[in-house]
């Protein structure tokens, strides 16, 4: 993420590079983290070639329309995607709707309010949720998470916001509420610690400036934030890739029904957790190139999702540095 | 009079997005104290011996535990290792060394591309890869999996530690007369050792925890793991069978393995924090 | 997460990173040693509906034969097929018998060797209704179709009259992977509704018209025991061992009739004088008199020709002693013994198999 600025100084300065290679070891050498460099490359195009190789009976028999159909039929052999993207979209939405403002309130406190030993304290323990396994938050989901949302938070949801479609029908507890839920406590210190450290690498001389012209500490914060917009746009969307891949947690409590529903309330399906339960007993080739299909998908997704988030969050590291210059 | 009125609102419009924020912070920590507390309660008050070291039993007796299933977890890690560490920090050394041209440039955003990869799709790779051709489901697979997911965690850490190292030290190896991959190896790669190892540490905390890639590869057995070419169980896996299972005996196990886990995640990522803690560093 | 470090411990770094390292190598060396022995261990996966029993049978056998080692993963009955046909397993479990398509899409023969019988029961979460619930065969089929809503639905009320029905929503339960269950209990539902038969059909997996998923029978019955108001189809070991209620269903003759080994043995017995060469049979909708709708044999898979010699050979000894010896621990956790007549049938087709 820091890219190199001075060739003159530094690892990998040319002007020290000229004549050594002279030596033997040293090609070797060179040779050596060459051809491991290549295995992560020849890893990548691999995995592309296979996926698209697998899946390009999925994509003969049904196109383009394979992303909007709706229908998911093994019996019939066949097979819509559009109830997939759609419970992967929204859900990881519902997660960045409810983990951004946390987020961003946790990142704050941690950049702009808190000192010393107390904030590298709820850093490392705000950090600490994104170690804990997905297995884990599935299993806590299951047993702690939706019996609350079937028995308090739902009913009560319905009895205030019944009006809106969103908040209609039978609480299940498994659902996508439940999911989307999951997602934001796991996204929540992706964002809130990468905004952290953009916040961070803010110079202080923004701050102190609006500090010095009357302004109170929010409005001083106001103006690192806007300074540091798309930096903390880079931390969401990088939120958001974590959030399209996740499988386990979500397979757990999402309720794994492949519908387009306007209601939380109802069970849904994402793209991984589909392939998660179905791939190992898809009977036939079709149904198993189906599942690859929205597998190379999500694939193709996250590295758009992921090159878009470390493109911001690099400008604006190139931008403070030319800023500090 | 306006005016008052508008330092008055702008006192209490800080007092209050500040105080937000603290909230904020409170909730987001009370939510791991929630998750972390349920598991200390329901976990360790099934935990003994007999269950961290025995096999499971088959349904309808009781007692049986997750030895198998712990031993495997560090055999699946073991091999992750073995396929992940030296492309790693290979590629690692690669972008800090040689790394500016267009091939690393292509290699760093591949990398990074690399770690977005849902976890999932590596297991639908990996059983194409390794499963199908081998014709069987194998601890290997599984290993083989989770080291792809080690590989980009582990690369970028190299680079960036290595970028860290001044360049006087390898200048004073150099004038020492020493070959350019010695001083690399010998000097840079030893100062920045710290760093690359608490990187792996960080790395083998996340891939003891993943379960999607394992379910296609290693696939779960209730043995002890015996060879690499057949198929191992992992504590994920396990704990996943058992918490969507309809038994109380099951859920009691799955509760005692996520607790034996995140322990023994926690354990790897706090212990990383502090033997890494420097004490010449003052506030961030 | 660091920003910056130190290079003094570098070297300790190293040292506990190779010892962790080494540490794991030995305890997978220490599990290696452990039974490396002339071991011959047998992989095999599939259906989760007879995985009780399996479970059983394979620590019994191993009690009778310490060299042969059985592991089996219930991953569902499609995947049981999926894994055979791609020989990643050693042998497949399925509850659903191959279709042509796909036995001609194997790489070679595979025999159906049936197991045990085994009854798919609709189970309910009712927890204020005591008393059995009785199902015609048109309203199941409304209530998996989302015709019939709610449990005070008419149609429910005129048939369960002694019932106290609450006002509660129905959330039907399925299967989200290939399941011999979902086959068994959608044949059910096609043959008694043309409306189902037209919209979801029969298979492993359907496209179900309403309700959420669960993974393998476990799954199934974990959501059934964790909602109210939940209704769900499993194999009736899973409800029983699992303390669920479930239904009398309706049969072809009209009666009402309650899942158990004694009516599910009386389905077999009335199929076994039609049982085709190859054992694929259906037993639903069974003729005879007590005889229970829903049920199935349950399938080991191979192939006729084992690659493997000493693999193949305990694998048919296996089998050949779960057909026989076998048979004893069945009732015990409720699947339906095969019936005797049928016993030598299965074995001699176990000694056509070489290895």
């Amino acid at each position: 993420m820091k890219e190199p600025k001075d060739l003159t100084y530094g690892p990998g300065a040319p002007d020290m590079r000229a004549g050594v290679f002279s030596n033997i070891g040293d090609r070797i050498f060179r040779g050596v983290t060459l051809v491991f460099g290549a295995m992560i490359m020849t890893l990548v195009i691999l995995m592309v070639a296979e996926m698209t190789r697998n899946s390009t009976l999925s994509f003969r028999q049904f196109g383009l329309g394979f992303l909007s159909h709706s229908e998911w039929d093994p019996v019939h052999e066949r097979f819509g995607a559009w109830p997939f993207i759609y419970g992967t979209v929204v859900s990881s939405l519902l997660s960045l709707i409810l983990a951004v403002p946390l987020s961003l309130g946790t990142a704050i406190f941690l950049a702009e309010l808190a000192r010393g030993k107390l904030s590298v304290a709820v850093a490392f323990l705000v950090e600490l949720l994104a170690a804990i396994p997905s297995v884990t938050y599935g299993l806590w989901g299951i047993f702690v998470l939706a019996p609350f949302l079937r028995q308090y938070a739902e009913p009560a949801l319905a009895a205030a916001f019944g009006f809106l479609p969103m908040f209609r029908g039978t609480p299940h507890g498994i659902d996508m509420l439940a999911g989307g839920l999951i997602l934001a406590i796991m996204v929540t210190p992706i964002i809130s610690a990468v905004t952290r450290d953009v916040l961070m690498a803010v110079p202080r001389t923004q701050r102190e400036a609006a500090l010095a012209l009357g302004a109170t500490r929010w409005e001083a914060t106001k103006v690192a934030l806007s300074y540091a917009k798309s930096g903390i746009l880079g931390a969401v969307i990088l939120g958001l890739g974590r959030a399209l891949g996740e499988t386990m947690a979500v397979t757990m409590v999402i309720g794994n029904r492949p519908q387009v529903s306007g209601s939380l309330f109802d069970p849904s399906y994402t793209m991984a957790s589909v392939i998660s339960n179905e791939f190992t007993e898809a009977t036939s080739d079709l149904y198993r190139s189906a599942l690859i299909e929205i597998g190379l998908l999500l694939f193709l997704v996250t590295i758009v999702v992921q090159s878009v988030a470390r493109l911001l969050v690099w400008r604006v590291g190139r931008r403070l540095k030319e800023a500090k210059a | 009079m306006s005016a008052e009125r508008g330092v008055l609102y702008r006192k209490w419009l800080d007092r209050m997005m500040l105080g937000m924020t603290t909230l904020c912070a409170l909730i987001a920590i009370a939510v791991l104290l929630l998750i972390l507390g349920y598991i200390a309660i329901r976990g360790a008050s099934v935990l003994n011996w007999n269950l961290l070291t025995q096999l499971p039993k088959p349904i309808g007796e009781t007692g049986g535990g997750i030895g198998n299933a712990i031993a495997g977890t560090l055999i699946l890690i073991g091999l992750a290792c073995l396929v992940g560490l030296p492309v790693g920090i290979f590629s690692g050394i690669y972008l800090a060394e040689f790394g500016h041209g267009r091939f690393g440039s292509t290699l760093r955003f591949l990398t990074d591309v690399l770690t977005g990869v849902p976890s999932i799709v590596i297991g639908i790779f990996a059983y194409t890869l390794l499963v199908l051709p081998m014709r069987r489901f194998s601890a290997l697979a599984g290993g083989f999996a989770l080291g792809v997911i080690m590989i980009p965690v582990v690369t970028r850490t190299t680079e960036e530690m290595m970028k860290l190292v001044p360049s006087t030290l390898r200048e004073a190896a150099l004038a020492l007369g020493a070959p350019e991959w010695r001083a690399i190896l010998g000097v840079v790669v030893r100062s920045a050792g710290t760093g690359i190892a608490t990187g792996v540490m960080l790395a083998i905390a996340r891939i003891a925890g993943e379960t999607a890639p394992l379910l296609f590869t290693a696939l779960g057995s209730r043995f002890w793991p015996r060879a690499i070419d057949e198929p191992a169980p992992a504590l994920t896996l396990q704990i996943f069978n058992y918490a969507t299972g309809p038994y109380e005996e099951w859920h009691r196990l799955a509760w005692a393995g996520t607790f034996v886990l995140v322990a023994l995640i926690l354990i790897i990522n706090i212990s990383v924090r502090w033997l890494t803690r420097n004490p010449y560093r003052t506030g961030h | 997460m660091i920003k910056k470090q130190k290079a003094v411990s570098a070297i300790q770094w190293a040292r506990c990173l190779a010892l962790t390292v080494g540490v794991v190598l030995l305890i997978s060396s220490l599990g290696c040693s452990r039974d490396r022995q002339a071991t011959i261990s047998l992989q095999g996966a599939g259906a989760t509906f007879p995985y009780p029993l399996y479970s059983k049978w394979m620590s019994e056998y191993q009690r009778l034969k310490p060299n042969v080692r059985i592991d089996y993963q219930s991953i569902g009955s499609g995947a049981g097929i999926r894994q055979i046909r791609e020989r990643v397993v050693d042998f497949g479990a399925s509850d659903a018998p191959m279709t042509d398509q796909d036995l001609n899409a194997a790489p070679g023969k595979i025999l159906h060797i049936p197991t045990v019988i085994g009854a798919v029961v609709v189970t309910y979460n009712l927890p204020s209704v005591n008393g059995e619930l009785k199902l015609e065969r048109a309203t199941l089929a409304g209530i998996f179709l989302g015709e019939i809503t709610k449990w005070n639905d008419a149609k429910l009320r005129a048939i369960n009259s002694t019932l106290a029905l609450p006002d509660t929503a129905i959330v039907v339960v399925h299967r989200t992977d290939g399941s011999g269950t979902t086959n068994i209990f959608t044949d059910f539902l096609s043959r008694s509704s043309p409306l189902w038969q037209q919209r979801a059909g029969k298979g492993t997996s359907v496209n179900w018209p309403v309700g959420i998923g669960g993974k393998g029978n476990e799954g199934v019955t974990g959501q059934v025991k964790q909602l109210p108001g939940a209704i769900g189809y499993v194999e009736l070991a899973y409800a029983e061992q699992n303390k669920l209620p479930y239904a009398l269903i309706e049969n072809p003759a009209g009666e009402f009739i309650k899942p158990s080994i004694g009516s599910t043995t009386a389905a077999a017995a009335g199929i076994i004088s039609a049982m085709p060469e190859d054992f694929r049979v259906s037993l639903v909708n069974a003729p005879g008199r007590g005889a229970y709708p829903i049920a199935g044999f349950t399938y080991i898979l191979i192939y006729q020709n084992q690659a493997h010699t000493a693999k193949g050979r305990a694998l048919v000894e296996f089998l050949q002693w779960a057909i026989r010896e076998g048979q004893e621990y069945a009732s015990a956790i409720l699947y339906a013994p095969l019936p005797i007549e049928l016993v030598p049938r299965v074995y001699n087709k176990l000694r056509t198999i070489t290895y």
